[in-house]
Protein backbone atom coordinates (compact mmCIF):
# COMPACT_ATOMS: atom_id res chain seq x y z
CA UNK A 1 0.00 0.00 0.00
CA UNK A 2 1.43 3.34 -0.98
CA UNK A 3 0.94 6.20 1.33
CA UNK A 4 0.93 9.90 1.29
CA UNK A 5 1.23 12.12 3.93
CA UNK A 6 1.06 15.85 3.11
CA UNK A 7 2.50 18.38 6.25
CA UNK A 8 2.22 22.04 6.85
CA UNK A 9 5.31 23.92 8.33
CA UNK A 10 3.57 25.94 11.16
CA UNK A 11 3.97 28.63 13.83
CA UNK A 12 3.59 26.21 17.20
CA UNK A 13 0.47 26.65 18.47
CA UNK A 14 1.51 28.88 21.58
CA UNK A 15 3.00 31.30 19.57
CA UNK A 16 2.18 34.92 19.50
CA UNK A 17 1.43 36.23 15.71
CA UNK A 18 2.75 39.31 14.40
CA UNK A 19 3.63 40.65 11.18
CA UNK A 20 6.27 42.43 9.38
CA UNK A 21 7.11 44.17 6.08
CA UNK A 22 4.37 46.43 6.60
CA UNK A 23 1.66 43.81 7.52
CA UNK A 24 2.20 41.80 4.46
CA UNK A 25 4.46 38.72 5.73
CA UNK A 26 4.73 36.86 9.08
CA UNK A 27 7.03 38.11 11.39
CA UNK A 28 9.20 34.94 11.84
CA UNK A 29 11.39 36.33 14.78
CA UNK A 30 11.55 33.99 17.63
CA UNK A 31 8.71 31.43 16.42
CA UNK A 32 9.28 27.69 16.70
CA UNK A 33 7.80 25.93 13.72
CA UNK A 34 6.47 22.70 13.91
CA UNK A 35 4.88 20.06 11.62
CA UNK A 36 1.14 21.14 11.46
CA UNK A 37 -0.64 18.86 14.67
CA UNK A 38 -3.33 17.94 12.86
CA UNK A 39 -0.69 16.28 10.10
CA UNK A 40 1.37 15.09 12.57
CA UNK A 41 -1.80 12.75 13.74
CA UNK A 42 -2.03 11.92 10.26
CA UNK A 43 1.49 10.84 10.34
CA UNK A 44 1.49 8.94 12.87
CA UNK A 45 -1.57 6.88 11.72
CA UNK A 46 0.04 6.46 8.49
CA UNK A 47 3.33 5.02 10.07
CA UNK A 48 1.13 2.42 11.85
CA UNK A 49 -0.75 1.41 8.71
CA UNK A 50 2.10 0.98 7.21
CA UNK A 51 3.66 -1.75 9.50
CA UNK A 52 -0.01 -3.48 9.69
CA UNK A 53 -0.07 -3.48 6.24
CA UNK A 54 3.24 -3.29 4.49
CA UNK A 55 3.82 -0.56 2.01
CA UNK A 56 5.54 2.96 1.98
CA UNK A 57 4.46 6.25 3.31
CA UNK A 58 6.07 9.36 1.47
CA UNK A 59 5.59 12.98 3.26
CA UNK A 60 4.94 15.60 1.02
CA UNK A 61 5.58 19.15 2.01
CA UNK A 62 4.87 22.34 -0.33
CA UNK A 63 7.32 24.97 1.09
CA UNK A 64 10.64 26.51 0.90
CA UNK A 65 14.08 24.83 2.09
CA UNK A 66 12.99 26.32 5.91
CA UNK A 67 10.79 24.32 6.27
CA UNK A 68 13.10 21.09 5.79
CA UNK A 69 14.07 19.89 9.92
CA UNK A 70 10.28 18.98 9.87
CA UNK A 71 10.26 17.17 6.62
CA UNK A 72 13.43 15.06 8.26
CA UNK A 73 11.65 14.85 11.75
CA UNK A 74 8.17 12.83 9.66
CA UNK A 75 11.34 11.12 8.26
CA UNK A 76 12.70 10.14 11.60
CA UNK A 77 9.17 9.28 12.94
CA UNK A 78 8.79 6.21 10.03
CA UNK A 79 8.08 7.91 6.60
CA UNK A 80 10.24 6.16 3.61
CA UNK A 81 11.06 9.62 1.74
CA UNK A 82 9.67 12.99 1.27
CA UNK A 83 9.18 15.31 -1.50
CA UNK A 84 9.39 19.26 -1.09
CA UNK A 85 7.70 21.25 -3.52
CA UNK A 86 10.25 24.27 -3.47
CA UNK A 87 7.23 27.02 -3.44
CA UNK A 88 5.59 29.59 -0.94
CA UNK A 89 2.40 27.92 0.04
CA UNK A 90 0.37 30.96 -1.16
CA UNK A 91 -3.15 29.85 -1.28
CA UNK A 92 -5.20 26.73 -0.90
CA UNK A 93 -5.94 26.12 -4.42
CA UNK A 94 -2.37 26.47 -5.38
CA UNK A 95 -0.94 23.60 -2.79
CA UNK A 96 -3.83 21.44 -3.51
CA UNK A 97 -2.67 21.38 -7.48
CA UNK A 98 0.84 20.76 -6.54
CA UNK A 99 -0.34 17.63 -4.07
CA UNK A 100 -2.56 16.75 -7.26
CA UNK A 101 0.28 17.07 -9.86
CA UNK A 102 2.46 14.57 -7.54
CA UNK A 103 -0.52 12.60 -6.57
CA UNK A 104 -1.14 11.89 -10.36
CA UNK A 105 2.34 10.99 -11.05
CA UNK A 106 2.50 8.02 -8.15
CA UNK A 107 -0.86 6.08 -7.34
CA UNK A 108 -1.29 6.38 -3.92
CA UNK A 109 -3.59 4.02 -2.21
CA UNK A 110 -4.45 6.69 0.82
CA UNK A 111 -3.59 10.05 0.97
CA UNK A 112 -3.92 11.97 4.71
CA UNK A 113 -3.67 15.32 6.10
CA UNK A 114 -4.22 16.86 8.72
CA UNK A 115 -7.90 18.62 8.88
CA UNK A 116 -6.92 22.18 8.24
CA UNK A 117 -3.42 24.06 8.43
CA UNK A 118 -3.35 26.06 12.12
CA UNK A 119 -2.00 28.97 10.20
CA UNK A 120 -4.40 29.52 7.82
CA UNK A 121 -7.76 27.32 9.00
CA UNK A 122 -9.21 26.64 5.87
CA UNK A 123 -9.72 22.85 5.92
CA UNK A 124 -10.45 22.50 2.00
CA UNK A 125 -7.12 21.14 0.75
CA UNK A 126 -8.52 17.67 1.07
CA UNK A 127 -11.23 18.54 -0.53
CA UNK A 128 -9.82 20.39 -3.61
CA UNK A 129 -6.90 17.37 -4.01
CA UNK A 130 -10.16 14.85 -3.86
CA UNK A 131 -11.76 16.45 -6.56
CA UNK A 132 -8.90 17.00 -8.46
CA UNK A 133 -7.63 13.55 -8.62
CA UNK A 134 -11.75 12.60 -8.93
CA UNK A 135 -11.78 10.34 -5.50
CA UNK A 136 -13.63 10.71 -2.78
CA UNK A 137 -12.10 12.94 0.56
CA UNK A 138 -13.83 12.87 4.39
CA UNK A 139 -12.86 15.03 6.86
CA UNK A 140 -12.58 15.35 10.07
CA UNK A 141 -11.13 11.54 10.48
CA UNK A 142 -11.10 10.27 13.91
CA UNK A 143 -10.26 6.60 12.99
CA UNK A 144 -9.34 4.71 10.06
CA UNK A 145 -8.33 1.13 9.43
CA UNK A 146 -7.62 -0.61 6.44
CA UNK A 147 -8.93 -4.14 5.20
CA UNK A 148 -8.06 -5.08 1.76
CA UNK A 149 -8.73 -3.00 -0.51
CA UNK A 150 -11.63 -1.21 1.58
CA UNK A 151 -11.37 1.68 4.25
CA UNK A 152 -13.15 1.39 7.55
CA UNK A 153 -13.13 4.85 9.25
CA UNK A 154 -14.96 7.09 11.55
CA UNK A 155 -15.80 10.89 10.99
CA UNK A 156 -17.14 13.80 13.30
CA UNK A 157 -20.17 14.95 12.30
CA UNK A 158 -22.40 17.73 14.32
CA UNK A 159 -22.27 16.18 17.72
CA UNK A 160 -21.52 12.61 16.86
CA UNK A 161 -19.85 10.32 14.89
CA UNK A 162 -20.26 8.55 11.52
CA UNK A 163 -18.82 5.38 10.63
CA UNK A 164 -18.19 4.71 7.30
CA UNK A 165 -16.92 2.14 4.49
CA UNK A 166 -15.43 3.35 1.34
CA UNK A 167 -12.69 1.51 -1.32
CA UNK A 168 -9.49 3.30 -1.93
CA UNK A 169 -8.57 5.35 -3.62
CA UNK A 170 -9.25 8.18 -0.85
CA UNK A 171 -7.91 11.61 0.93
CA UNK A 172 -8.52 11.67 4.50
CA UNK A 173 -8.51 14.94 6.84
CA UNK A 174 -7.48 13.54 9.90
CA UNK A 175 -7.82 14.86 13.29
CA UNK A 176 -7.20 13.48 17.36
CA UNK A 177 -7.29 10.64 18.71
CA UNK A 178 -6.61 9.12 14.86
CA UNK A 179 -3.15 7.69 16.41
CA UNK A 180 -1.04 9.23 19.03
CA UNK A 181 1.54 11.52 18.23
CA UNK A 182 5.25 9.65 17.80
CA UNK A 183 8.51 11.02 18.83
CA UNK A 184 10.96 9.96 16.69
CA UNK A 185 13.69 8.34 18.58
CA UNK A 186 17.72 8.27 18.02
CA UNK A 187 17.73 5.45 15.60
CA UNK A 188 14.80 7.02 13.17
CA UNK A 189 16.89 10.33 13.71
CA UNK A 190 20.09 8.43 12.16
CA UNK A 191 18.29 7.01 9.62
CA UNK A 192 16.20 9.83 8.65
CA UNK A 193 19.26 11.80 7.25
CA UNK A 194 20.48 9.29 4.74
CA UNK A 195 16.16 8.89 3.62
CA UNK A 196 15.69 10.50 -0.19
CA UNK A 197 14.25 13.92 0.16
CA UNK A 198 13.30 15.03 -3.34
CA UNK A 199 13.36 18.59 -4.51
CA UNK A 200 10.49 19.59 -7.12
CA UNK A 201 10.07 22.69 -8.69
CA UNK A 202 5.78 23.64 -8.69
CA UNK A 203 3.36 23.44 -11.55
CA UNK A 204 2.02 26.98 -12.47
CA UNK A 205 -1.02 27.80 -11.39
CA UNK A 206 -3.42 31.30 -12.04
CA UNK A 207 -3.44 33.57 -8.86
CA UNK A 208 -6.30 32.73 -7.48
CA UNK A 209 -6.57 34.78 -4.68
CA UNK A 210 -3.74 37.46 -2.87
CA UNK A 211 -3.32 37.88 0.61
CA UNK A 212 -2.36 41.71 0.72
CA UNK A 213 -2.50 42.47 4.47
CA UNK A 214 -2.83 41.12 7.90
CA UNK A 215 -4.46 42.82 11.58
CA UNK A 216 -4.15 41.87 14.43
CA UNK A 217 -7.48 41.64 16.36
CA UNK A 218 -8.22 44.81 18.06
CA UNK A 219 -7.37 44.67 22.01
CA UNK A 220 -9.54 43.89 24.05
CA UNK A 221 -11.23 46.30 26.33
CA UNK A 222 -11.05 46.07 30.09
CA UNK A 223 -12.74 42.91 32.08
CA UNK A 224 -15.47 44.48 33.57
CA UNK A 225 -15.06 42.24 37.22
CA UNK A 226 -18.76 41.68 39.44
CA UNK A 227 -18.22 40.49 43.14
CA UNK A 228 -19.33 37.21 43.91
CA UNK A 229 -21.92 38.21 46.15
CA UNK A 230 -23.43 40.10 43.44
CA UNK A 231 -23.73 37.42 40.96
CA UNK A 232 -27.69 38.01 40.14
CA UNK A 233 -26.27 41.62 38.56
CA UNK A 234 -24.27 39.66 35.40
CA UNK A 235 -27.82 38.25 34.13
CA UNK A 236 -28.47 42.13 34.06
CA UNK A 237 -25.60 43.04 32.53
CA UNK A 238 -25.46 40.67 30.16
CA UNK A 239 -29.29 42.10 29.14
CA UNK A 240 -28.97 45.34 29.32
CA UNK A 241 -25.30 46.26 28.77
CA UNK A 242 -23.84 43.09 26.34
CA UNK A 243 -27.32 42.74 24.89
CA UNK A 244 -26.70 38.65 24.36
CA UNK A 245 -29.14 37.65 25.88
CA UNK B 1 -26.77 37.39 -12.77
CA UNK B 2 -26.98 35.66 -9.09
CA UNK B 3 -25.41 34.90 -5.67
CA UNK B 4 -25.63 31.61 -5.01
CA UNK B 5 -25.88 30.33 -1.21
CA UNK B 6 -25.70 26.50 -0.44
CA UNK B 7 -27.84 25.46 2.82
CA UNK B 8 -27.90 23.45 5.05
CA UNK B 9 -31.24 21.82 6.57
CA UNK B 10 -31.70 20.40 10.19
CA UNK B 11 -35.20 19.20 11.77
CA UNK B 12 -36.58 20.81 8.88
CA UNK B 13 -35.69 24.07 9.11
CA UNK B 14 -32.46 25.93 7.40
CA UNK B 15 -30.12 26.58 10.13
CA UNK B 16 -29.21 29.52 11.85
CA UNK B 17 -25.50 29.05 10.24
CA UNK B 18 -26.63 28.70 6.68
CA UNK B 19 -29.58 31.94 7.34
CA UNK B 20 -26.28 34.12 8.16
CA UNK B 21 -25.39 32.81 4.98
CA UNK B 22 -28.44 33.87 3.32
CA UNK B 23 -27.98 37.14 4.60
CA UNK B 24 -24.43 37.76 3.72
CA UNK B 25 -25.40 36.46 0.03
CA UNK B 26 -28.56 38.84 -0.23
CA UNK B 27 -26.14 41.48 0.54
CA UNK B 28 -23.71 40.99 -1.73
CA UNK B 29 -26.29 40.75 -4.32
CA UNK B 30 -27.76 44.49 -3.46
CA UNK B 31 -24.23 45.57 -3.23
CA UNK B 32 -23.45 43.81 -7.50
CA UNK B 33 -26.73 44.37 -8.76
CA UNK B 34 -27.88 40.63 -8.38
CA UNK B 35 -30.47 38.78 -6.56
CA UNK B 36 -29.85 35.85 -4.30
CA UNK B 37 -30.92 32.08 -5.19
CA UNK B 38 -30.56 29.41 -2.64
CA UNK B 39 -29.82 25.95 -3.02
CA UNK B 40 -31.25 22.99 -0.97
CA UNK B 41 -30.32 19.54 -0.90
CA UNK B 42 -32.34 16.53 0.24
CA UNK B 43 -35.61 16.30 2.24
CA UNK B 44 -37.32 18.94 3.22
CA UNK B 45 -41.28 21.02 3.51
CA UNK B 46 -41.44 23.93 0.62
CA UNK B 47 -42.97 25.85 3.48
CA UNK B 48 -39.59 25.77 5.37
CA UNK B 49 -37.49 26.72 2.15
CA UNK B 50 -39.31 29.67 1.17
CA UNK B 51 -38.10 30.76 4.75
CA UNK B 52 -35.30 31.76 2.87
CA UNK B 53 -37.11 35.08 1.52
CA UNK B 54 -37.40 36.26 5.18
CA UNK B 55 -33.27 36.74 4.78
CA UNK B 56 -33.20 38.21 1.36
CA UNK B 57 -33.09 34.80 -1.18
CA UNK B 58 -35.89 35.65 -4.30
CA UNK B 59 -35.97 32.28 -5.31
CA UNK B 60 -34.83 28.59 -3.96
CA UNK B 61 -33.49 25.22 -6.30
CA UNK B 62 -34.69 22.02 -4.57
CA UNK B 63 -32.58 19.32 -5.06
CA UNK B 64 -34.85 16.80 -3.50
CA UNK B 65 -33.93 13.46 -5.04
CA UNK B 66 -33.47 10.74 -2.16
CA UNK B 67 -29.65 9.89 -3.09
CA UNK B 68 -29.27 13.51 -1.35
CA UNK B 69 -30.53 13.26 1.26
CA UNK B 70 -27.68 11.31 3.30
CA UNK B 71 -24.77 14.34 3.82
CA UNK B 72 -22.27 13.61 0.78
CA UNK B 73 -19.69 16.22 0.26
CA UNK B 74 -18.98 14.82 -3.67
CA UNK B 75 -22.37 14.33 -5.14
CA UNK B 76 -23.53 17.78 -3.07
CA UNK B 77 -20.32 19.94 -4.66
CA UNK B 78 -21.51 18.36 -8.30
CA UNK B 79 -25.13 19.58 -7.64
CA UNK B 80 -23.79 23.01 -6.71
CA UNK B 81 -21.67 23.22 -9.40
CA UNK B 82 -24.61 22.68 -11.69
CA UNK B 83 -26.35 24.79 -10.13
CA UNK B 84 -24.27 27.74 -10.26
CA UNK B 85 -23.47 26.80 -13.93
CA UNK B 86 -27.33 27.31 -14.59
CA UNK B 87 -28.15 30.65 -12.63
CA UNK B 88 -24.77 31.91 -13.85
CA UNK B 89 -23.25 32.48 -10.46
CA UNK B 90 -19.76 34.45 -10.19
CA UNK B 91 -20.40 34.30 -6.01
CA UNK B 92 -21.15 31.24 -4.08
CA UNK B 93 -21.59 31.72 -0.36
CA UNK B 94 -21.81 29.03 2.27
CA UNK B 95 -21.52 28.84 6.00
CA UNK B 96 -18.14 27.64 7.56
CA UNK B 97 -19.19 24.25 8.60
CA UNK B 98 -17.39 20.71 8.05
CA UNK B 99 -20.11 20.31 5.39
CA UNK B 100 -19.64 23.88 3.93
CA UNK B 101 -15.67 23.40 3.98
CA UNK B 102 -16.13 20.04 1.95
CA UNK B 103 -18.64 21.20 -0.36
CA UNK B 104 -17.04 24.88 -1.06
CA UNK B 105 -13.39 22.65 -1.95
CA UNK B 106 -14.57 20.62 -4.41
CA UNK B 107 -16.84 22.56 -5.83
CA UNK B 108 -14.30 25.22 -6.13
CA UNK B 109 -11.86 22.33 -7.92
CA UNK B 110 -14.23 21.85 -10.42
CA UNK B 111 -15.73 25.68 -11.38
CA UNK B 112 -11.79 26.97 -10.60
CA UNK B 113 -12.70 29.07 -8.27
CA UNK B 114 -10.76 30.52 -5.35
CA UNK B 115 -12.33 29.17 -2.04
CA UNK B 116 -11.60 31.73 0.53
CA UNK B 117 -12.68 30.05 3.92
CA UNK B 118 -13.26 31.87 7.41
CA UNK B 119 -14.77 35.02 5.93
CA UNK B 120 -15.60 37.71 8.52
CA UNK B 121 -16.24 41.00 6.24
CA UNK B 122 -18.51 41.57 3.43
CA UNK B 123 -16.61 42.04 0.34
CA UNK B 124 -15.06 45.80 -0.68
CA UNK B 125 -15.19 46.26 -4.31
CA UNK B 126 -13.87 49.15 -4.73
CA UNK B 127 -10.99 48.00 -7.43
CA UNK B 128 -11.82 44.47 -7.14
CA UNK B 129 -13.51 42.29 -4.43
CA UNK B 130 -11.50 42.31 -1.57
CA UNK B 131 -12.56 40.02 1.56
CA UNK B 132 -11.14 39.99 5.71
CA UNK B 133 -10.76 36.67 6.72
CA UNK B 134 -9.68 35.23 10.23
CA UNK B 135 -6.74 33.26 10.47
CA UNK B 136 -4.09 31.55 12.62
CA UNK B 137 -7.01 30.12 14.67
CA UNK B 138 -8.61 33.87 15.34
CA UNK B 139 -5.15 35.51 16.15
CA UNK B 140 -5.10 37.49 13.06
CA UNK B 141 -7.14 38.70 10.40
CA UNK B 142 -6.63 38.75 6.67
CA UNK B 143 -7.66 41.05 3.71
CA UNK B 144 -7.97 39.04 0.36
CA UNK B 145 -7.74 40.18 -3.01
CA UNK B 146 -9.32 37.76 -4.92
CA UNK B 147 -8.67 37.03 -8.40
CA UNK B 148 -10.82 34.47 -9.86
CA UNK B 149 -13.87 34.72 -12.05
CA UNK B 150 -15.79 32.75 -10.13
CA UNK B 151 -15.64 33.54 -5.88
CA UNK B 152 -16.51 30.38 -3.39
CA UNK B 153 -17.28 32.56 0.10
CA UNK B 154 -17.36 30.13 3.54
CA UNK B 155 -18.67 32.93 5.93
CA UNK B 156 -17.49 32.61 9.49
CA UNK B 157 -20.28 32.22 12.10
CA UNK B 158 -21.79 35.76 13.64
CA UNK B 159 -19.79 37.41 10.72
CA UNK B 160 -23.07 39.07 10.13
CA UNK B 161 -26.43 39.61 11.70
CA UNK B 162 -29.17 37.70 10.78
CA UNK B 163 -31.56 40.35 9.25
CA UNK B 164 -35.69 39.75 8.74
CA UNK B 165 -37.54 41.37 5.52
CA UNK B 166 -40.84 39.02 6.17
CA UNK B 167 -40.43 37.98 2.70
CA UNK B 168 -40.73 34.72 0.81
CA UNK B 169 -38.85 32.87 -1.87
CA UNK B 170 -40.23 31.13 -4.53
CA UNK B 171 -39.15 27.21 -4.53
CA UNK B 172 -38.68 25.46 -7.64
CA UNK B 173 -37.28 21.91 -7.91
CA UNK B 174 -34.03 21.55 -9.59
CA UNK B 175 -32.69 18.31 -11.39
CA UNK B 176 -29.19 17.87 -11.63
CA UNK B 177 -27.28 14.94 -13.23
CA UNK B 178 -25.98 12.71 -10.49
CA UNK B 179 -23.05 10.07 -11.07
CA UNK B 180 -22.65 6.54 -9.32
CA UNK B 181 -19.38 7.55 -8.33
CA UNK B 182 -20.34 9.87 -5.88
CA UNK B 183 -21.79 7.01 -4.00
CA UNK B 184 -19.17 4.60 -3.85
CA UNK B 185 -18.75 5.21 0.77
CA UNK B 186 -21.50 3.70 3.04
CA UNK B 187 -22.47 5.10 6.55
CA UNK B 188 -22.50 1.79 8.92
CA UNK B 189 -22.93 3.37 11.98
CA UNK B 190 -24.14 6.79 13.07
CA UNK B 191 -23.38 7.70 17.12
CA UNK B 192 -25.07 10.75 17.71
CA UNK B 193 -25.43 12.98 21.10
CA UNK B 194 -29.06 13.44 22.28
CA UNK B 195 -28.35 17.27 23.04
CA UNK B 196 -30.64 19.64 21.37
CA UNK B 197 -28.49 22.05 20.41
CA UNK B 198 -24.93 21.52 18.78
CA UNK B 199 -21.99 23.58 19.71
CA UNK B 200 -21.09 24.69 16.26
CA UNK B 201 -24.62 26.44 15.58
CA UNK B 202 -25.45 27.57 18.94
CA UNK B 203 -25.78 31.39 20.23
CA UNK B 204 -24.78 30.28 24.12
CA UNK B 205 -22.62 27.90 25.20
CA UNK B 206 -21.30 27.00 28.47
CA UNK B 207 -18.14 25.18 28.90
CA UNK B 208 -16.39 23.63 31.69
CA UNK B 209 -12.61 23.08 32.48
CA UNK B 210 -10.51 20.90 35.08
CA UNK B 211 -12.14 23.29 37.84
CA UNK B 212 -15.00 21.13 37.86
CA UNK B 213 -13.51 18.79 39.40
CA UNK B 214 -14.98 15.71 37.52
CA UNK B 215 -17.32 14.66 35.25
CA UNK B 216 -19.59 13.79 38.20
CA UNK B 217 -20.14 17.28 38.68
CA UNK B 218 -21.47 18.75 35.55
CA UNK B 219 -24.85 18.90 36.70
CA UNK B 220 -24.51 22.72 37.58
CA UNK B 221 -23.63 23.44 34.71
CA UNK B 222 -26.09 21.49 32.48
CA UNK B 223 -28.67 23.46 34.72
CA UNK B 224 -26.83 26.61 33.65
CA UNK B 225 -27.02 25.47 30.24
CA UNK B 226 -30.77 24.45 30.37
CA UNK B 227 -31.83 27.42 31.79
CA UNK B 228 -30.26 29.88 29.01
CA UNK B 229 -31.27 27.52 26.14
CA UNK B 230 -27.10 27.10 25.34
CA UNK B 231 -25.25 24.34 24.76
CA UNK B 232 -22.68 22.36 26.82
CA UNK B 233 -18.69 22.70 25.72
CA UNK B 234 -15.31 21.76 27.55
CA UNK B 235 -11.61 22.13 27.46
CA UNK B 236 -8.92 19.65 26.51
CA UNK B 237 -8.24 18.06 29.79
CA UNK B 238 -11.70 17.62 30.36
CA UNK B 239 -12.24 15.26 27.06
CA UNK B 240 -8.75 13.95 27.48
CA UNK B 241 -9.35 12.91 30.80
CA UNK B 242 -12.85 11.43 29.34
CA UNK B 243 -15.00 13.56 30.99
CA UNK B 244 -17.26 14.83 28.63
CA UNK B 245 -17.11 13.38 25.09
CA UNK B 246 -14.79 14.62 22.28
CA UNK B 247 -17.18 16.56 20.14
CA UNK B 248 -17.63 18.90 23.36
CA UNK B 249 -13.94 19.81 23.29
CA UNK B 250 -13.31 23.58 22.14
CA UNK B 251 -10.00 24.85 21.49
CA UNK B 252 -7.46 25.47 18.92
CA UNK B 253 -7.61 21.29 17.99
CA UNK B 254 -11.15 20.69 18.83
CA UNK B 255 -14.32 23.00 17.65
CA UNK B 256 -13.73 26.29 16.95
CA UNK B 257 -16.93 28.69 17.80
CA UNK B 258 -18.49 31.81 17.64
CA UNK B 259 -21.20 32.21 19.76
CA UNK B 260 -23.00 35.78 20.98
CA UNK B 261 -22.12 34.51 24.93
CA UNK B 262 -19.80 32.19 25.81
CA UNK B 263 -19.26 31.14 29.74
CA UNK B 264 -16.28 29.98 30.88
CA UNK B 265 -16.42 27.67 34.23
CA UNK B 266 -13.04 26.50 35.47
CA UNK B 267 -11.27 27.00 32.55
CA UNK B 268 -7.68 28.93 33.06
CA UNK B 269 -8.09 30.31 29.30
CA UNK B 270 -4.53 28.67 28.28
CA UNK B 271 -3.91 29.97 24.22
CA UNK B 272 -4.87 26.93 22.54
CA UNK B 273 -8.41 27.46 24.22
CA UNK B 274 -8.70 30.94 23.71
CA UNK B 275 -7.78 30.22 20.23
CA UNK B 276 -11.01 28.41 19.97
CA UNK B 277 -13.84 30.84 21.43
CA UNK B 278 -12.19 33.97 20.50
CA UNK B 279 -14.55 34.50 17.80
CA UNK B 280 -17.46 34.74 20.55
CA UNK B 281 -19.21 38.31 21.04
CA UNK B 282 -19.08 38.24 24.77
CA UNK B 283 -17.09 36.02 27.10
CA UNK B 284 -18.11 35.26 31.27
CA UNK B 285 -15.31 33.89 33.32
CA UNK B 286 -16.24 31.86 36.38
CA UNK B 287 -13.02 30.82 38.16
CA UNK B 288 -11.45 30.59 41.77
CA UNK B 289 -7.89 31.94 40.75
CA UNK B 290 -8.35 35.73 40.15
CA UNK B 291 -4.54 35.25 38.13
CA UNK B 292 -6.58 32.62 35.46
CA UNK B 293 -5.09 33.78 32.34
CA UNK B 294 -8.70 33.88 30.87
CA UNK B 295 -10.00 36.98 32.70
CA UNK B 296 -7.71 38.75 30.18
CA UNK B 297 -9.38 37.32 27.14
CA UNK B 298 -13.07 38.08 29.18
CA UNK B 299 -15.94 40.87 29.20
CA UNK B 300 -17.19 39.97 32.56
CA UNK B 301 -15.43 38.03 35.20
CA UNK B 302 -16.38 36.48 38.74
CA UNK B 303 -13.92 35.22 41.11
CA UNK B 304 -15.45 32.46 43.07
CA UNK B 305 -15.97 28.97 43.38
CA UNK B 306 -18.00 27.82 40.24
CA UNK B 307 -20.02 25.19 42.86
CA UNK B 308 -21.61 28.01 44.39
CA UNK B 309 -21.73 30.86 41.59
CA UNK B 310 -23.66 28.44 39.17
CA UNK B 311 -26.86 27.66 41.19
CA UNK B 312 -26.71 31.09 41.89
CA UNK B 313 -26.73 31.95 38.36
CA UNK B 314 -29.24 29.63 37.13
CA UNK B 315 -31.71 30.76 39.81
CA UNK B 316 -31.00 34.62 38.50
CA UNK B 317 -31.73 33.24 35.49
CA UNK B 318 -34.68 31.59 35.78
CA UNK B 319 -36.05 34.68 38.01
CA UNK B 320 -35.93 37.09 35.31
CA UNK B 321 -37.83 35.25 32.68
Amino acid sequence: MKILVCITNVPDTTAKITFAESDTKLNKTGIQFIIGPYDDYALARAVELKEQNGGTVTVLNVGEAEGEPQIRKALAIGADDAIRVNAEPTDSYFVASQIAHIAQQNNYDLILMGRESIDFNSGVVHGLVGEMLGIPSFSPVMKLDIEGSTAKFAREIDGGKEYMEAPLPLVFGCQEPIADWKIPNMRGIMTARTKPLQVVEPVAVDDMAINEKYTQPAAKGECKMIPVEDVEKLVTLLRTEAKVL
Amino acid sequence: MSVLVFVEIDNGSIKKSSQEAITYGAEVARMTNATATVLALGAADESALAQAGNFGATKVLHASDSKLTQENNMAYADVLAQAALQEGSSVIVMAKTGLGDAVAARAAAKLKASVISGVTSLPDLNGGFKVTRSIYTGKAFASVDIRSEIKILAIRKNAIEVTESGNTATVEPFYPTLKDASFTAKVTDVEKSNAELSLSEADIIVSGGRGMKGPENWQPLIDLAKALGAATGCSKPVSDLDWRPHHEHIGQTGIKVAPNLYIACGISGAIQHLAGVNGSKCIVVINKDPEAPFFKAADYGIVGDVFEVLPRLTKAIENSK
